[in-house]
């Protein structure tokens, strides 16, 4: 097991600088993962069964932090039935289940975090929330 | 210093593990062979209930449950009849809180605490405050974090009826100066109940000296097996408070519409008690005083001494505790989440705790995301920390690698 498997750049890059980080008022999960601290919301915007556009906000590890900035980028302009298809290829990812299908793109670099499975709740957490705004949740 | 390498001859995780370095004594302890053969012999040779049967295994299951209570009375100087067994100090809390506010707290009453406490001191005592109209305060902390008796004073006032205080902070390793704390609380009229959590296995705790109406403990950071806690009370306190647990074995008599029950402690102990678990602790604390709690802490004050001089050479980490009473650093590395930093340390076989450590007022006021503990106990040696000393650098490397060489 190799930690820079694990802290990929692209990884720490996200965490450091997060992209569609700040939340707008859209419909949004908030989550928290108490055994460490990580408490994440992500909202989305869905139009007409397509995710327009996808935000987040809050603090924890770099695993599940930089995972909500990955996600954002990765599922935005997706439409709902696409996303959730990918949110269950990056859950089978992270298991080890797979490699991961090549339509995760930059997502894929969590192939990682299988091998560390203590870390696969940090990394999936942010994805539970959107999986749940997709089923029609919403916190408000 | 300790003989490490024999005590570990007593502690078969090792015999699997050979390269573990256990840093997580302070969530839970290691356990020792005698103590499982003890729980082992219970089951394999007199397994059975007790204070029921009139045949003689069920006596001797008795006799050997009674004995524990015993053993752990004489561990902290009380009688057998003011313990308690419980299934871990929650438990104890959560119980005594429960019962305790029935009888004796109303709306307006202050309930003192600290901002140290573990959750498990802290939160029934804010559920009960929410529900009766207590309040709750707390005991400003020192700018290091300490409970001081200086601070207690100032927060003590006619309406303070419990004062709900841990012996030992499970996140700084501070302790708590009882010892002056007790008396003034005494002559307020307030009882006192002490989370001794982390305490009890550190340093010999006499209830007599120290004079507290309650103290509590888990068999299970003091190298006994887990769902064995106890509650201990002052007899006179004990014997005023009512059950809030009805059924077997509690009661003495029961009638169409009412029920006597036991005396103290028997009335606390509804059900089935873990009665491996109580003597499988009647063991551990055996062991522990074969080796001595006295050369225990020494050895970890050592070790602890060892740690924060090798720590105070290395740039880029914050220890939030340079003067612990008994084993444990809290630390970060800066910059770097504790959750991100333990998976560094659990590649090599340390085991740490990083978060909140169920004491989340702590990181509030240490204003971080919660801290990396490392608690040592008497099976870790110089080479456990040189490893520990050896990846934290190792760690700090990378994430500056990764930062990009900053």
């Amino acid at each position: 097991m190799n930690l820079e498997n694990l802290y990929r750049q692209v990884i720490l890059d996200h965490y450091k600088n997060p992209r569609n980080k700040g939340l707008k008022g859209y419909p949004k999960i908030h989550l928290k993962n108490p055994s460490c601290g990580d408490d994440i919301t992500v909202e989305a915007k869905i139009k007409d069964g397509v995710l327009e556009e996808i935000n987040h906000e809050g603090t924890g590890c770099s695993i599940c932090c930089s995972s909500a900035s990955v996600l954002t980028e990765t599922l935005s302009g997706k439409t709902v039935e696409k996303a959730e298809k990918l949110i269950n290829e990056f859950y089978s990812m992270i298991k080890g289940e797979d490699e991961g299908d090549e339509e995760l793109g930059e997502a894929l670099v969590y192939q990682g975090v299988s091998q560390f499975p203590a870390r696969i709740k940090c990394a999936t957490l942010p994805w539970k929330a959107l999986e749940r705004l997709l089923k029609g949740d919403d916190d408000e | 210093m300790l003989a490490v390498e024999k005590i570990r001859e007593y502690f078969p995780i090792y015999k699997k593990h050979p390269r573990l370095v256990y840093l997580d004594s302070g969530a839970t302890s290691l356990k020792p062979q005698p103590v499982l053969d003890k729980m082992n012999e219970y089951y394999a040779e007199y397994g059975v209930n007790i204070h029921r049967g009139v045949y003689e295994l069920s006596f001797r299951a008795t006799d050997e449950y009674d004995l524990a209570r015993e053993k752990v009375a004489r561990f902290i100087n009380a009688r057998p009849d003011e313990i308690v067994f419980t299934s871990n100090v929650t438990d104890a809390l959560n119980k005594l809180a429960l019962m305790y506010a029935k009888e004796n707290l109303k709306a307006g009453d202050v309930v003192l605490t600290s901002e140290l406490e573990h959750h498990s001191s802290l939160l029934p005592w804010m559920k009960i405050c929410e529900e009766n109209g207590a309040r709750l305060r707390y005991i400003p902390l020192n700018k290091e974090g300490r409970i001081t008796a200086e601070n207690f004073k100032k927060a003590l006032s006619k309406e303070v009826k419990v004062v709900a205080i841990t012996f030992v902070s499970n996140v700084m390793g501070y302790r708590t100066p009882l010892e002056e704390i007790i008396p003034l609380a005494h002559e307020n009229g307030s009882v006192v109940i002490v989370d001794a959590a982390q305490a009890v296995q550190h340093f010999r705790v006499d209830v007599k000296v120290l004079d507290c109406d309650f103290l509590a403990f888990s068999g299970h950071k003091m190298l006994g097996p887990t769902g064995i806690g106890v509650l201990f009370g002052k007899k006179r306190h004990l014997k005023n408070l009512k059950p809030v647990f009805y059924g077997g074995d509690m009661n003495q008599d029961v009638y169409f519409d009412h029920v006597e029950i036991k005396e103290v402690p028997y009335c606390f102990e509804a059900g089935t008690p873990p009665i491996a678990e109580a003597i499988g602790l009647g063991r551990a604390i055996d062991f522990l005083e074969e080796i001595g709690l006295a050369e225990i802490a020494a050895h970890g004050k050592a070790l602890y001494q060892y740690a924060m001089e090798k720590l105070s050479g290395i740039d880029g980490v914050t220890v939030y505790n340079r003067d612990a009473d008994i084993p444990i650093i809290a630390f970060n590395i800066d910059g770097v989440h504790p959750h991100d930093a333990a998976t560094c340390f659990d590649q090599e076989e340390i085991c740490l705790r990083a978060g909140h450590h169920c004491a989340q007022l702590v990181s509030r006021f240490l204003n971080c995301a919660g801290t990396l503990r490392a608690s040592i106990y008497l099976y870790n040696n110089k080479e456990d920390i040189d490893r520990f000393i050896s990846v934290l650098e190792k760690t700090i490397a990378l994430f500056r690698k990764l930062d990009g060489g900053k």
